[in-house]
């Protein structure tokens, strides 16, 4: 194989290394977003903003990676699926607008009720929507004629889109409750493990309801999914989610502290992987390989450098950033 | 037909607003950024606590503005694939990776060292604190490395080829990244935003020493800002001028419409001053000009021959009085900080730079004038390139996504509330930290009831060590 077959590839992966990390890093802060509403004692409030305060900005950052990748490397695909997806995408934005500035905001009233905790919580709401519903849209695929999107701008509206869509809402909280779980003490955290039970027992029927429905939306889906061989390898993916569904059951009822999160963690990487072998070689599902998208090999080695020397880097200064901030945060009010 | 064109009209309508909200952000934290960074260094270096005192003033109102910078940023990141997806095809090759570059060296470095730097003081050492600031400070200028190339490459581009299918491929990275217009733009924008920060510390200072002038931060910080102003707006009328004539060799028709020049000048251009552009019939009506001034300004003798709009095809003319008003506000303000600055040295001779209201009043009413230049200087460089997004090369009218109208009417409507809402918010919060006076002890970024991390130092004795009342 020469090097310009292998480039998209790597490329490839490394989007979806970006979007990966993009999901489970936000999912967290949204996640905690979701569950704001829940909590209404301003101190519990303080405690959830502040364990995500000094990351967000960074796993936000990841978004960006993951679509000026996609601009850069895919550039046909960008330019698809970004009018194919055009409303969610701006609800997406917009979400992102009042969630972020909701964290400096918030400090600054003194009014009784918080108008950013709502901007904070609803902003979090319908950016995890909207990614749901747009992850939906693409699955479903979308309608291209000669480079550019041919579709409507409603298109992306379907019964199954609104189903992935609440499937990421709560998949998103269950992230952003067991992270709580681990940044926590005292009956908040109690409520979190609970939060955790009911959002992982959820998530379950999200992720079946989606799974069942996928392979119908395309023949192609069906027969990777379903199909002799392919079913000796896919069918190890419902068999892990089991067995991690297990695990975290059993890490909640013996209250620990950091095996919740990573579980759930497992969890987006399995059934990240089980999206990854339904689009696998698409970027447009059935319409553009990631061949066909692809930049030219002078843009994407130029960026594979790139890449190379500073995603380590990020990695390091970012593992160094959540070293500093380890550990539980807790309301002062507790101490007295 | 039609439709289209009001899609094309609604996607510029909507870009020009999400632009003009998100770089009034650079523009403060740029500058901002780079000030915390002196103001840490000079309070480890010397030890006076009014410099730390300044410090933690400023950050509070830094880490407001860098938010609201984030948010409208991550919005600009998709405005190209969501309302120019034409223009995302054809160049994601070449601009794409400028920006990629710009996520993986400035961003990730700002966001990840961010967190320290607002909320870490207790929690690393000083070193390492000062550390985490340098690299916010840096993260800005290489983000403004990158998207300043991204964007002179549009105005001026150069090292690609064009393939069969329309797309802009590359054939020398470094032409594209160092094209023509690139380093005076660089220049030109970094000093902006210094210019715009010292103006608005400037002012801050101004305000509270006019109430009272013993206020210690307040001088130190009035003192350090005219010093900047003094400094750098000289610099930066040079600069301007040097961006200008390289504006007038590779971008000619915007030069012609920043001067007012529908007609041609065979022996001496006059320099218009003031007039009212006339684009139908193309003419300027009620001039006011200095004969021949321009060609000495652009040719540098008076009698050197400028073409005029005359020379170029309609279609291909910008909007003149945008670009002719535009280009006399950001002058007109470079002026008067140049003569604020001089002002202020004058001042500072005679002894009087601290009592005298009149200076105050005037570093006062100038505080916004950074931002009003700016945002001047880039209406300028946009509308001057029109109506094309690639100089020459690629239309803006074939450069937009293949939207409906009432969907792009929509998102208009949604930037626009939401938009006018959250950031009136947080200019608000942002004048209220500043009317505040600077004072000893002050409290860091997000202060409410102070919480603090298990396992580390105790509350009580961690806020005497440095002063934040609270951190996560
Ligand atoms: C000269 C400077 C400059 C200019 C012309 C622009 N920006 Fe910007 N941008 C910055 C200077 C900057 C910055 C200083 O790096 C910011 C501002 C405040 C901040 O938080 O970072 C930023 C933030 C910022 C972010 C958020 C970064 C993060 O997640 O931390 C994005 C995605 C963009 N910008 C994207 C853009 C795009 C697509 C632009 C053009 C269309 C653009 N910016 C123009
Ligand atoms: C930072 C300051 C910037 C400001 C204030 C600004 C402002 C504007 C304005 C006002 C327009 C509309 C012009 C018109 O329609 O007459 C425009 C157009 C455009 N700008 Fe910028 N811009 C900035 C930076 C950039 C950068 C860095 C890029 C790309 C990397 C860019 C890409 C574009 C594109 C693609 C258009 C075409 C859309 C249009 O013509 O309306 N701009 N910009
Ligand atoms: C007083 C003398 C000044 C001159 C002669 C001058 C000249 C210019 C010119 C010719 C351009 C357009 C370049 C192009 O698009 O090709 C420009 C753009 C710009 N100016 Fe100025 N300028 C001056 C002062 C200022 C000041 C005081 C500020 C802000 C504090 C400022 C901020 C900007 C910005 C942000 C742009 C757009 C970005 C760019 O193209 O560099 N300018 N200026």
């Amino acid at each position: 194989m020469n090097l310009a077959i292998d480039l998209p590839v790597i490329w490839a992966f490394i989007i979806a290394f970006a979007v990966f990390a993009y999901v489970v890093m936000d999912g967290f802060d949204l996640g905690l977003g979701l569950l704001f509403p829940f909590f209404p004692r301003r101190e519990d409030r303080n405690v959830m903003m502040n364990s995500v305060a000094p990351v967000w900005d960074g796993n936000e950052t990841w978004l960006v990676l993951g679509g000026g990748g996609l601009f850069a490397a895919f550039p046909l695909a960008y330019s698809i699926l970004m009018p194919a997806l055009y409303t969610p995408m701006i609800a997406m934005l917009l979400g992102l607008v009042l969630r972020g500035v909701a964290f400096e905001f918030r400090w600054r009233t003194t009014a009784e009720r918080n108008l950013w905790d709502i901007a904070f919580a609803a902003g979090s709401l319908i950016a995890a929507l909207a990614q749901g519903i747009a992850l939906g849209a693409i699955l479903q695929g979308v309608a291209v004629a000669e480079r550019q999107y041919a579709g409507g701008w409603w298109d992306w509206l379907t019964p199954f889109s609104l189903l992935t869509g609440v499937s990421l809402v709560i998949g998103y909280g269950l992230l952003g409750a067991t992270w709580l779980v681990m940044k926590s003490t005292g009956s908040l955290r109690e409520r979190a493990y609970t939060f955790s039970w009911w959002l992982l027992v959820a998530m379950l029927g999200g992720l079946g309801a989606v799974s069942l429905a996928t392979p119908f939306l395309q023949a192609e889906y069906w027969r990777r999914w379903f199909e002799w061989p392919n079913i000796a390898f896919t069918s190890v993916v419902p068999l892990a989610v089991v067995v991690v569904t297990i695990l975290l059951l059993r890490s909640l009822a013996e209250r620990q502290d950091y095996r919740p999160f990573f579980l759930s963690l497992v969890l987006f990487v399995i059934t990240y992987a089980g999206l990854g072998i339904s689009m696998w070689p698409y970027v447009v599902p059935q319409s553009v390989t990631i061949w066909q998208a692809a930049a030219p090999e002078k843009s994407q080695l130029f960026m594979l450098f790139g890449v190379a020397v500073m995603i380590p880097i990020i990695l390091a200064y970012t593992a160094f950033a959540y070293w500093v901030f380890r550990g539980k945060v807790e309301a002062e009010t507790g101490y007295h | 037909m039609f439709e289209a064109l009001d899609a094309v009209v609604l996607a510029r309508v909507q870009f020009a607003f999400t632009m003009t909200f998100h770089i009034v952000f650079p523009s403060f934290t740029i500058g901002l950024a780079s000030y915390l960074a002196v103001l840490e260094a000079l309070w480890l270096w010397t030890g006076r606590s009014v410099f730390l005192d300044l410090f933690k003033y400023w950050l509070k109102i830094f880490s407001i503005a860098f938010g609201m910078g984030v948010v409208s940023g991550v919005v600009m990141a998709y405005q190209f694939g969501t309302n120019w997806s034409v223009f995302a095809d054809r160049t994601g090759p070449i601009i794409g990776p400028l920006m990629a570059y710009e996520v993986l060296t400035a961003f990730f470095l700002e966001a990840g060292f961010l967190g320290v730097m607002l909320f870490g003081m207790n929690r690393v050492g000083k070193g390492l604190h000062f550390f985490a600031t340098l690299m916010v400070a840096v993260g800005t200028l290489i983000s403004a490395f990158w998207i300043l190339s991204a964007n002179s490459w549009m105005q001026t581009p150069a090292g690609y080829t064009i393939s069969a299918e329309g797309q802009f491929l590359p054939a020398s990275w470094w032409e594209i990244v160092f094209n023509p217009s690139f380093p005076y733009r660089l220049v030109h924008m970094v000093l902006a935003a210094y210019l715009t920060t010292a103006l608005v510390v400037g002012a801050a200072g101004a305000f509270h020493l006019l109430r009272d002038n013993r206020n210690e931060g307040a001088r130190v910080m009035f003192s350090m800002a005219m010093w900047m102003a003094a400094l750098v707006t000289p610099v930066q009328i040079l600069a301007g001028d040097q961006h200008g004539l390289n504006t007038l060799e590779h971008q000619p028709v915007k030069v012609m419409a920043m001067e007012g020049h529908f007609t041609s000048h065979p022996d001496g251009a006059p320099l218009v001053l003031f007039g009212l552009p006339d684009q139908t019939r193309g003419e300027m009506r009620y001039a006011i000009e200095i004969p021949k001034a321009s060609s000495l300004i652009l040719k540098h003798s008076l009698d050197a021959p400028l073409n005029g709009l005359d020379t170029v095809p309609r279609e291909n003319w910008p909007h003149v009085g945008l670009v002719f008003w535009a280009f006399r506000i950001m002058v007109g303000l470079g002026v008067l900080m140049l003569v604020l600055g001089v002002f202020s040295l004058f001042l500072r001779w005679r002894g009087t730079f601290y009592e005298s209201k009149l200076l105050h009043r005037f570093a006062l009413a100038m505080g916004p004038a950074g931002f009003v230049a700016v945002l001047a200087g880039w209406t300028v460089t946009e509308t001057g390139r029109q109506p094309f997004t690639v100089y020459g090369l690629l239309r803006t009218i074939d450069s937009a996504s293949p939207l409906a109208a009432p969907a792009v009417t929509m998102s208009l409507l949604a930037f626009a509330v939401v938009y006018v809402l959250v950031f009136a918010m947080g200019i608000y919060y942002i004048l209220h930290l500043m009317a505040a006076p600077p004072h000893a002890d002050e409290e860091g970024p997000a202060a409410d009831e102070p919480t603090h991390a298990a396992g580390i130092t105790p509350v009580p004795a961690m806020a005497t060590v440095t002063g934040p009342k609270r951190e996560p």
